[in-house]
């Protein structure tokens, strides 16, 4: 009976949420949407690097910045998407409280809907990576692809994003009037501090622990490694560890985390039943 | 196995309002020693004035809010330990809301929602198509929800709370918002659908009078977070019997105060409610000679009387007997529920 209900509010939810991502216009105007968005962020990280490198992009820096970059779209579109739900739900849909008298498993049912947000970002990574192949001379020899790392530290990425998604939601839960901030806030220190644009030392020492504690730092590493392996062995950061050294500290980091984040949910949630802020709207 | 739907004791809610930085944290009693038993198969009507406290109670009962004192128990289970056992067995509808997700049509708005509470697929459909008959709106079944009337989107959400067949439905203020025409086949689509089914329970919080008095089995009448009176309709009016109640329309009172109305001898009680053709008082009296007296005040202070006429007690007046005041005054000085 319990997993019958998990499972049904996760798939439930995951359909929610692919059909309000994927429906707020017509197929046309989605499909257009879905490929200017990403090309977008992306042109801007070009534009700066080949401004400030003078054209360099022959530099090991480049497919590193790219890379990291577009895998990045997964950490604002699983994790935000998670949490956005909350605020979706209760400010907007009004449904939130209905949600939660109705027989479901609410963790679960926030984690299908940032389940299509993954989805959706999935096709803005593609388009990202492929347009860096064709276009911009980011070098991905299929044959030298380590595809299992690759899959392994994906899927152990998402899961654990998607757990900071649920911390995430617990503070939005709780939290008035601000709450949309909370995961772009979040989402905007990742980006610093896990090395996502630039190596973490770039950093200032006493900050680079910040991005040595961060599981998403490891992640995007093993998905760079996994990819273009070359590449992370330019930069000293992490380069005197071995692919299955970095892949069980983010195993380790992502248990971490996602612990600590359930437990952050069930007190938010707590308090949240506590004060009455399930149906709370803000009117904004 | 236990007779009764719903069950409370001792029941209370105090909320901490967060002050302005001159003001410290303020505390709202919301609800207070509320100790009542809802019957299986019973339609029960919680009647008071915003701010009364009837949301607040639905909030404790449906598991979305913790009480702060007491306990409360729906379908056998208590809603703050076991509130697992309490939401497959419950539903709710909100009125005066537009909830449920735009992009969606009514069916699939709907049919989602029996997702989340197990029913198979193709016997939700089959609930849907004939729900949607029973309220009028089958015809909209493919509309996109955005594209609903405020009304036919509170129909919707009606029809969600029936559609999980609950063994207790909460139904807050369900007709609130809607036109005359709405409200009635609300009404009776709410007792086609308790007839149908002896064990299912419906409470109704409302603050309609008549709503209360056509549609519930017996009334708890909450003020201010407590419970004043519970009991059917008839037997609450009963209590009234013995006063001659009058509804008088005048014009402007020129001062005359309820006060000046109540320190009349033999007048019980005295309303004052402001209406668009002028002012309008409901006045009880222990004897019928006591009018005079009224009539006397009236032409002192130059009130001309429109209208008179005598009836029989309403909820309202029974309210006003229980609170001194009726139930747009008692609004007038409300609190948040």
């Amino acid at each position: 009976m319990q997993t019958s209900t998990s499972w049904r509010s996760f798939r439930m939810a995951a359909w929610l949420g692919w059909v309000i991502e994927s429906n707020w216009t017509d197929p046309f105007l989605f499909a257009v949407y879905s490929i200017v968005k990403p090309l977008s962020g992306a042109a801007i990280l070009v534009i700066m690097y080949g401004v400030i490198t003078e054209g360099n992009f022959g530099s090991a820096l480049f497919p590193y910045i790219y890379l990291g970059n577009a895998f990045y779209i997964y950490v604002g579109a699983v994790m935000t998407g998670v949490s956005w739900a909350v605020v979706d739900d209760r400010e907007l849909y009004k449904t939130l409280k209905y949600m939660y008298i109705a027989p479901i498993n609410i963790p679960l049912y926030l984690l299908g809907r940032g389940g299509a947000r993954f989805v959706v970002g999935s096709i803005a990574v593609l388009i990202t990576i492929l347009t860096g192949v064709f276009f911009l001379n980011v070098k991905i020899n299929l044959a030298e692809v380590n595809w299992g790392l690759f899959f392994v530290s994906l899927t152990i990425g998402i899961i654990m994003l998607a757990l900071i998604g649920l911390m995430l939601a617990g503070f939005t839960l709780v939290t008035a009037r601000h709450e949309g901030f909370i995961g772009e806030a979040v989402a905007a220190a990742l980006y610093i501090f896990s090395g996502a644009v630039f190596p973490l030392d770039v950093l200032p020492e006493w900050l680079r622990p910040v991005g040595y504690f961060m599981p998403t730092t490891y992640w995007l590493e093993l998905l760079r490694r996994s990819l273009v392996g070359e590449v992370a062995n330019a930069f000293p950061t992490l380069s005197q560890f071995s692919n299955l050294e970095i892949l069980g500290v983010m195993i380790g980091l992502s248990i971490l985390f996602g612990l600590v984040s359930i437990w952050i949910f069930k007190i938010c949630d707590h308090i949240a039943r506590e004060n009455g802020m399930i149906d709370r709207t803000t009117n904004y | 196995m236990s007779t009764l739907a719903i069950e409370t004791k001792d029941l209370g809610r105090i909320y901490k309002l967060r002050g302005n930085k001159k003001e410290a944290r303020k505390e709202l009693i919301a609800l207070q020693d509320v100790n009542l038993t809802v019957k299986k198969g019973e339609l029960f009507g919680l009647l008071g004035p915003n701010g009364a406290g009837k949301t607040t109670l639905i909030k404790i009962l449906t598991t979305l809010l913790s009480p702060t004192s007491g306990w409360a128990k729906v379908a056998g289970a208590d809603v703050l330990r076991e509130p697992d056992l309490v939401r497959p067995r419950i539903n709710m509808v909100s009125g005066g809301e537009s909830s449920g997700y735009g992009l969606l049509t009514v069916r699939e708005n709907l049919w989602m929602f029996s997702q989340f509470y197990g029913v198979p697929s193709k016997e939700a459909n089959e609930r849907i198509e004939a729900l949607l008959e029973m309220i009028g709106m089958k015809d909209r079944m493919h509309t996109k929800s955005s594209d609903l009337s405020t009304g036919l989107r509170q129909k919707m959400n009606i029809v969600r709370g029936f559609l999980t067949e609950p063994e207790v439905l909460f139904l807050d203020e369900p007709t609130l918002g809607l036109d005359v025409g709405a409200m009635r086949d609300v009404r009776k689509f709410v007792l086609e659908w308790l007839r149908a089914n002896k064990e299912r329970t419906l409470l109704l919080t409302t603050h309609y009078m008549m709503e209360a008095e056509e549609l519930c089995d017996r009334v708890a009448i909450i003020n201010k977070g407590r419970v004043l009176a519970c009991d059917t309709p008839t037997a609450l009016k009963q209590r009234l019997q013995k006063d001659a109640i009058f509804e008088i329309q005048t014009s402007p009172l020129n001062g005359l105060s309820q006060q000046m109305l109540v320190d009349q001898p033999e007048v019980t009680k005295a309303a004052i409610t402001e209406t668009e053709t002028g002012t309008k008082l409901n006045l009880s009296l222990v004897e019928e000679s006591a009018l005079a007296r009224v009539i006397n005040l009236f032409t002192q202070k130059d009130v001309k009387v429109m209208n008179l006429i005598k009836r029989e007690p309403t909820l309202e007046d029974v309210f006003i007997d229980l609170v001194g005041r009726s139930m747009a005054e008692e609004e007038d000085s409300g609190q948040p529920e």
